[in-house]
């Protein structure tokens, strides 16, 4: 076993002795110094995890997130030296946290903050203009959605448990909620589509014409409005280009 | 091949925050140069980036890694060399500094900046990354002393003699914490201004300064960390002095990380940095 090894070992699992061969300023054994490392490490990713999941830390309560933070923690190092991108398994954690399993909505609010941050990071694209929308390619092309946008689809109202948690709205009523992000210039959007909308979003993200996507239901003006003032739509694809 | 040398201004920066962006634009009173975690400004796009492409145009900027575990036993990942050869690229920046520390194990990133042992084993093996750092990225870097809370039983090398000959044997320059001399100093009973004497002054590129937190270890014996979450200690003013006297006019910086203050408070900080700094 290499030295860095046994480091690492000893710095993920407080219940392991400090390595031999680290000492304090008078040669012994360095104790409560190795300590200083154990902490940084732990203290610093559950704090990333709280900045990166606020809404699910509100929602938990300072004490219980730390907790149930420590535990993912504990499980889960990041892959990368990307903070920003720490964080993806942490919505698959909650769910299998048995004393959360009555807040079936949490890990839902998690997995949309997951996606806020991706959408926040991703590739920028210049969005088509309303000019360049002829009926005729509208129907026949398929539909190029900026990198930053996503569809969530979700058995709760993640959206308004979301901004519930945050203070900035009321308390949350109503059943299922699809949720589209999108960012119009440098801060992801949230908006609640009715399930025709959700369901013609859905079909265009998977490559379907609209003409094959389009939905008996769907306010066709009002989601095309939408889109565009989003800055959402970047290409449209011809199927004879 | 070393076509972009340092050209951070002798003057006070600090790292720069997403908060204080407006204000450092408004009111950058007497701050020059800037410095990024070169970790943050990797994703695709967004705000990061705009914001650190307008920095850019007003301000020198050093880009500072703080994710390449240059001290790692393991190869340095070719992911992120790639990554940060592409910040590197599209930016130019004045200045690219790591630390003489590890943070990847495995597949693990631990982030945070952990201890090496000075041994012969080690400088080789950090002076094999270093080559490959400047070799890829096709510039001098600097590499910045560690924070210590303890010591190896197998170190056969000073911290400032194990530096000096990293640099000598890969031409790298150096980025002198302050503060971090004076922790591990603190920490480890031994003398500040000792250290700087036998450090190659001559070769610092860039100092850092920031805060630090005050504990005790097992025997009461005070234990500093180095938080970055308050100002400057008196002492770590004392010993940039002295410093100072042995380096000449350098790039200053004030690192405040966590518990960030408004930009005044911050902004004051580096005036207190300029105030110091020989004529």
């Amino acid at each position: 076993m290499t030295r860095q090894t046994t480091f690492h070992d000893a710095l993920r699992d407080a219940g392991r002795p400090v390595p031999p061969g680290l000492l304090d300023r008078w040669g012994n054994s360095a104790g409560k110094r190795f300590d200083v490392y154990r902490n940084n490490v732990t203290l610093s990713l559950i704090e990333a995890l709280r900045d990166g999941f606020p809404a699910t830390a509100a929602l938990l309560g300072e004490a219980n997130f730390w907790a149930i933070a420590r535990g993912f923690v504990a499980d889960h190092a990041p892959k990368s030296p990307l903070m920003f991108l720490y964080g993806d398994a942490f919505s698959a954690y909650l769910t299998r946290v048995r004393p959360l399993a009555h807040l079936g909505y949490l890990p839902d609010v998690a997995a949309l903050e997951w996606q806020m941050r991706l959408a926040y990071h991703a590739a920028d694209a210049s969005p088509v203009t309303a000019d360049r929308l002829t009926p005729e390619t509208l129907l026949s092309a398929r539909f190029g959605f900026a990198p930053a946008v996503r569809l969530m689809r979700s058995d709760w109202p993640v959206a308004a448990i979301r901004a519930y948690a945050l203070g900035d709205g009321p308390a949350p009523t109503g059943g299922a909620q699809s949720v589209l992000i999108t960012r119009p210039e440098y801060d992801p959007v949230l908006t609640v589509l009715a399930e025709p909308q959700a369901a013609l979003m859905e079909a265009l993200m998977t490559g379907q014409t609209l003409t094959d996507a389009l939905q008996p239901d769907a306010d066709l003006p009002a989601f095309l409005t939408l889109i565009l003032q989003q800055n959402a739509l970047i290409s449209l694809i011809s199927e004879d280009e | 091949m070393f076509d972009h040398p340092t050209h951070l201004p002798a003057g006070p920066g600090v790292g720069f925050k997403p908060q204080h962006y407006a204000d450092i634009l408004a009111h950058p009173g007497p701050v020059q140069w800037l410095e990024i975690h070169a970790e943050n400004y990797m994703g695709d796009g967004g705000r990061p980036l705009a914001m650190l492409r307008h920095l850019a145009e007003r301000f020198a900027i050093s880009v500072h890694g703080v994710g390449l575990s240059i001290g790692g036993e393991g190869p340095l990942d070719p992911a992120h060399l790639a990554r940060l050869k592409h910040l590197c690229d599209w930016l130019h920046p004045a200045s690219f500094s790591e630390h003489l520390a590890w943070s990847t194990h495995g597949a693990e990133f631990l982030n945070d900046l952990l201890p090496l042992p000075y041994t012969a084993a080690t400088l080789a093996r950090v002076c094999d990354h270093i080559d490959q750092v400047q070799e890829v990225l096709g510039r001098r870097m600097l590499l910045e002393n560690p924070s210590s809370y303890l010591r190896f039983a197998a170190s056969t090398w000073e911290e400032p003699e194990f530096l000096s000959e990293i640099a000598r044997r890969t031409g790298c320059g150096l980025l002198l914490d302050v503060n971090n001399v004076f922790v591990s100093a603190t920490n480890l009973g031994t003398n500040p201004r000792a250290y700087i004497d036998a450090y190659r002054t001559d070769l610092v590129g860039e100092i850092h300064l920031g805060g630090f937190d005050e504990d005790a270890d097992d025997v009461g014996a005070p234990l500093l960390i180095d938080s970055h979450g308050r100002p400057v200690a008196d002492p770590v003013w004392t010993l940039l002095e002295y410093a100072l006297a042995q380096t000449g006019p350098k790039p200053i910086l004030i690192e405040w990380d966590n518990d960030v203050p408004d930009w005044p408070v911050l902004a004051a900080e580096a005036a207190r940095a300029a105030e110091r700094m020989p004529a």
